[in-house]
């Protein structure tokens, strides 16, 4: 079993990177792009009998900060 | 009296720390980050500056689940004091000891300099050294100290009055101004700048000194 967590910065919380890639997107010429939010992406290869209250524990308690971010599992 | 220390992979102000708590008279013990005990009879942990664990993941977040760290939070539930400095603040906010969050500067850029610090609060162990509205000043070096907490933590913070310093100029884009917290019953503190680089006259400026000094004349046997 395989699942994709997926973490991001939650909306109102300031996002210098992104703020930085929008920048050099705009300063490429790239006029349309309005906002950008950059996160992380981590892959889990479980073994047989992982539940998916298993991957939100690991999310709760390390993956994420649920401080500052929100995450979204994937089953791949 | 007695200091405990924690040395993880990538601190790299342990030492600091430690000859800050000497020089205020403690006994300190450099305590492993794989050992799952504190030492007997220890009055205070510092968590010092560095890159634990590279910084991985969040900074301080592969650190918060050490074994240390559980006997951490179970001496601070005990009422015990605790410090974190720089990453040693980081790692006391993903443990839950401390509220609110340390994200990446808001300029991006890793910043280190003596930073001006308006001590908003002499009612802790720590501060009480200090007058309310002292400005001092003290080192910072990170690029992730940009400190955040929602709305509410932040007005809990402020009425409680457990805001122990703020910076003069914000460096960092911290909510706030705040360059370092309490905890609710006034004995861990969290801050990023380092009082323990500014506590030796060969440091430049000796304005963490009354810090240590102030926390030696709490922790004292009677």
């Amino acid at each position: 079993m395989k699942a994709r967590v997926h973490v991001m910065l939650k909306n109102g919380v300031l996002d210098p990177q992104g703020e930085a890639v929008r920048h050099a997107l705009g300063a490429m010429g790239f006029d349309q792009v309005e906002g950008v939010r950059q996160g992380k992406v981590i892959d889990l290869e479980l073994a047989e009998g992982a539940t998916e209250a298993d991957i939100t524990e690991m999310c709760e308690k390390l993956l994420a900060n649920t401080v500052i971010e929100r995450y979204e599992v994937e089953l791949v | 009296m007695r200091a405990a220390v924690i040395v993880f992979p990538g601190s790299n102000c342990d030492r600091d720390l430690a000859v800050a708590f000497e020089q205020a008279g403690f006994q300190v013990d450099m305590v492993w980050h794989k050992d799952a005990a504190l030492p007997e009879g220890v009055d205070i942990v510092g968590v010092p500056g560095g890159f634990s664990y590279g910084d991985y993941l969040r900074c301080g977040a592969i650190a918060a689940q050490s074994p240390i760290c559980k006997a951490v939070v179970d001496h601070t539930k005990r009422g015990g004091y605790a410090v974190g400095v720089c990453n040693g603040f980081q790692i006391l906010t993903e443990t839950g000891i401390l509220p609110g969050a340390l994200l990446r500067n808001a300029g991006l850029k890793y910043i280190c300099r003596t930073v001006g610090l308006k001590v908003e609060t002499s009612d802790s162990a720590f501060t009480e050294g200090y007058n309310a509205g002292d400005v001092i000043g003290i080192p910072i070096a990170h690029h992730d100290g940009n400190y955040f907490a929602d709305d509410a933590t932040l007005a809990k913070l402020q009425d409680q009055d457990r805001v122990a310093f703020t910076y003069t100029e914000n460096p960092n884009g911290s909510v706030g101004d705040i360059a370092g917290i309490l905890s609710e019953n006034r004995r861990v503190l969290g801050m990023m700048p380092h009082p323990e680089r500014a506590a030796d006259d060969g440091h430049g400026g000796t304005d963490g000194t009354a810090l240590f000094r102030a926390l030696s004349g709490v922790l004292a046997p009677a």
